[in-house]
């Protein structure tokens, strides 16, 4: 295998590409799941067991759906749009690690961090030519306004990754994982300020609620995908559902110890090693308890058979060798997971924000945040010298990051205009 | 081999292109081609291995400042720029400042290929990744100007939003 480099690199793409597609497919049905569980409604039931062949269902349709280009519209940048989208989108699944072996990493650049940062960055003229290029004004407002969110909220997103890299020394993905591997600490507890900067400014560059304000419904219909319909409206979704496990899967590498265990260095907490097959039994367990209530049996024998097939496929998992072998990609795919339902968990929680307090929150609070965090850590680091003892980093780096929050927050706050007279200005 | 036939083939593409940024009459197809010219250059960073400069080139210009000119170009009249005649004062300028540069051409070619030898680079220590050592030379070797410069630019960019809030207020 060693002396096809690109087959392996090729083969390994084709992989990701297929599992990526499959994710954001079951992404959106979970979607639509979670958000009908906490509105107290059932969500999709009619394709298959509980809708779970509806994102087959889905895509076939909008394969199917006509095409239309609006008559006015440019057409070749309209149709070229959408396919930036989503391979800027996809492309940066290559530098993302999956695991410490080399059988799980596409490939290992140098400037993994900053290649992330300069091709999700483009991800952004998929949305600004589309919006221009159909010659219609909602979707002209919508991608002007995504064009400013996106620029605003790439700054803080930057400027928390520069915190990371401080810490863990290097540019690489899989460096940056190793580091925290070394330390015995997740970057999360040395970057507590700067993951929640993170976070936020994810949130708002995948155009995810509440920063939805490209594509609020009740202001400007759809946005900048307005016009899109059948196939490229296609595109445009899976990329933005795309980005949502982009983000969380660097958020993860960065933050959340990427594909190490939860706490791997203390050895009071191995059992949880034991977990991959666990969890596939209780998946077993659950199928099966609702599989028994399911009065189709169509229905009923494919929950027996994908019970069954979970069962088996632990027992698998059980043994000590593929035990091993499936850790890393487990605890990844975990924590990429509980993420993108935080994303969901959003979206049922919090209301849009309004245009002004969508700019307020990302120049005035995060902006400063982030340049306080990022000198807080040089600081902290500097202080510290080589080689600082762990728990003496990590203590030093909280206090760092309670100071600048409580300066950015007294600075900010007193700042900031009051509720009363921003009505005033806006009049509304 | 193969190095070299990347670099004519990013070549033809960052010239091709060149030339479609100035003929286009719609700005926005302009500023498109522009996109495709910053990235074969930033290609060719990437061939001469100065992978921390093809980053950057994709971060700042394409990422950043390209964005900026399109939010800008979609706020015009894209049909009556594309009705108006480009160019049509400046043309003698034009044709001066061709003269002026294929005359540097015609001389570079005239004198041969040592004339544009611009002596060998040092290689980075190998235990040091790209980025390091652009780092290494900014900071150690050229700190003064580094510094001077990033002055200037947060001096244009205060006076820039202090002339934006005169006007809003």
């Amino acid at each position: 295998m060693e002396n096809y480099p690109l087959l392996v690199a090729a083969i390994k793409i084709v992989i990701v590409f297929l599992v990526l597609s499959g994710v954001v497919a079951y992404m959106v049905l979970a979607e639509r799941k979670v958000l009908a569980f906490m509105q107290a409604r059932l969500g999709p039931m009619r394709v298959g067991p509980w809708g779970l062949f509806q994102p087959a269902a889905d895509g076939l349709k909008l394969l199917l759906k006509e095409d239309i280009i609006p008559a006015g519209a440019d057409k070749f940048v309209f149709l070229i749009a959408p396919v930036i989208s989503v391979v800027a989108a996809f492309t940066v699944f290559a530098v993302i690690p999956y695991g410490p072996s080399s059988a799980l990493i596409i490939t290992d650049l140098n400037v993994g961090l900053l290649f992330v940062v300069a091709v999700s960055s483009l991800g952004i003229y998929g949305i600004i030519l589309g919006g221009w290029a159909s010659n219609s004004h909602y979707p002209l407002l919508g991608s002007l306004r995504s064009a400013a969110q996106l620029v605003s909220y790439e700054i803080p997103a930057g400027m928390a990754i520069v915190g990371v890299l401080l810490v863990s020394n290097s540019l690489s993905l899989v460096k940056i994982v190793e580091a925290q591997q070394s330390s015995g600490l997740w970057n999360f507890f040395l970057q507590p300020l700067g993951f929640l900067i993170f976070l936020i400014a994810a949130v708002a560059e995948t155009n995810r609620n509440p920063f939805d304000l490209p594509e609020a419904e009740s202001e400007l219909t759809a946005g900048f995908h307005t016009e899109y319909s059948g196939f490229r409206f296609a595109l445009y979704f899976m990329a933005e559902y795309t980005s949502m496990v982009l983000v969380s899967a660097l958020a993860v590498v960065l933050f959340w110890g990427g594909w190490l265990r939860p706490f791997a260095s203390v050895a009071a907490l191995d059992f949880l090693n034991y977990l991959p097959p666990v969890s596939l039994l209780m998946i077993a367990g659950v199928v099966f308890f609702f599989a028994r209530r399911n009065p189709v049996p169509a229905e009923k024998w494919f929950l027996v058979a994908v019970a069954a097939g979970s069962a088996v496929l632990a027992g698998v998992v059980a043994v000590p060798v593929v035990m091993t072998a499936v850790q890393p990609i487990f605890w990844f795919t975990a924590k990429v997971f509980a993420l993108l339902y935080a994303f969901i968990w959003y979206r049922a929680t919090f209301p849009r924000y309004r245009y002004d307090q969508l700019m307020n929150v990302g120049w005035r609070w995060l902006i400063p945040l982030a340049l306080g965090n990022l000198i807080a850590t040089a600081c902290v680091l500097w202080w510290a010298g080589p080689n600082p003892g762990r728990l003496k980093l990590f203590f030093a780096m909280l206090a760092a990051n309670l100071a600048v929050a409580i300066v950015v927050a007294l600075l900010v706050g007193w700042r900031s205009p009051t509720a009363a007279a921003v009505e005033k200005q806006t009049g509304s | 081999m193969l190095a070299q036939s990347v670099f004519l083939i990013l070549a033809v593409v960052a010239l091709s292109s060149g030339v479609m940024v100035i003929t286009r009459r719609n700005p926005v197809h302009s500023v498109i081609w522009l996109i495709v010219t910053l990235f074969s250059v930033g290609g060719i960073f990437l061939l001469q291995y100065a992978q921390f400069l093809f980053a950057v080139q994709i971060i700042l210009y394409v990422g950043g400042i390209m964005v900026l000119y399109l939010f800008v170009i979609m706020l015009i009249r894209v049909e009556t720029v594309a009705k108006q005649a480009p160019y049509s004062r400046q043309w003698a300028i034009g044709l001066g400042a061709v003269l002026v540069l294929a005359c540097e051409l015609m001389y570079g070619v005239y004198t041969g290929v040592e004339s544009f030898h611009l002596g060998t680079p040092s290689r980075p220590p190998v235990d040091m990744n790209n980025t390091e050592a652009v780092a290494g030379v900014l900071y150690n070797n050229y700190m003064l100007p580094v510094e001077i410069a990033s002055l200037l630019l947060l001096v244009a960019m205060v006076g820039a939003v202090l002339m934006a809030k005169k006007r809003f207020e």
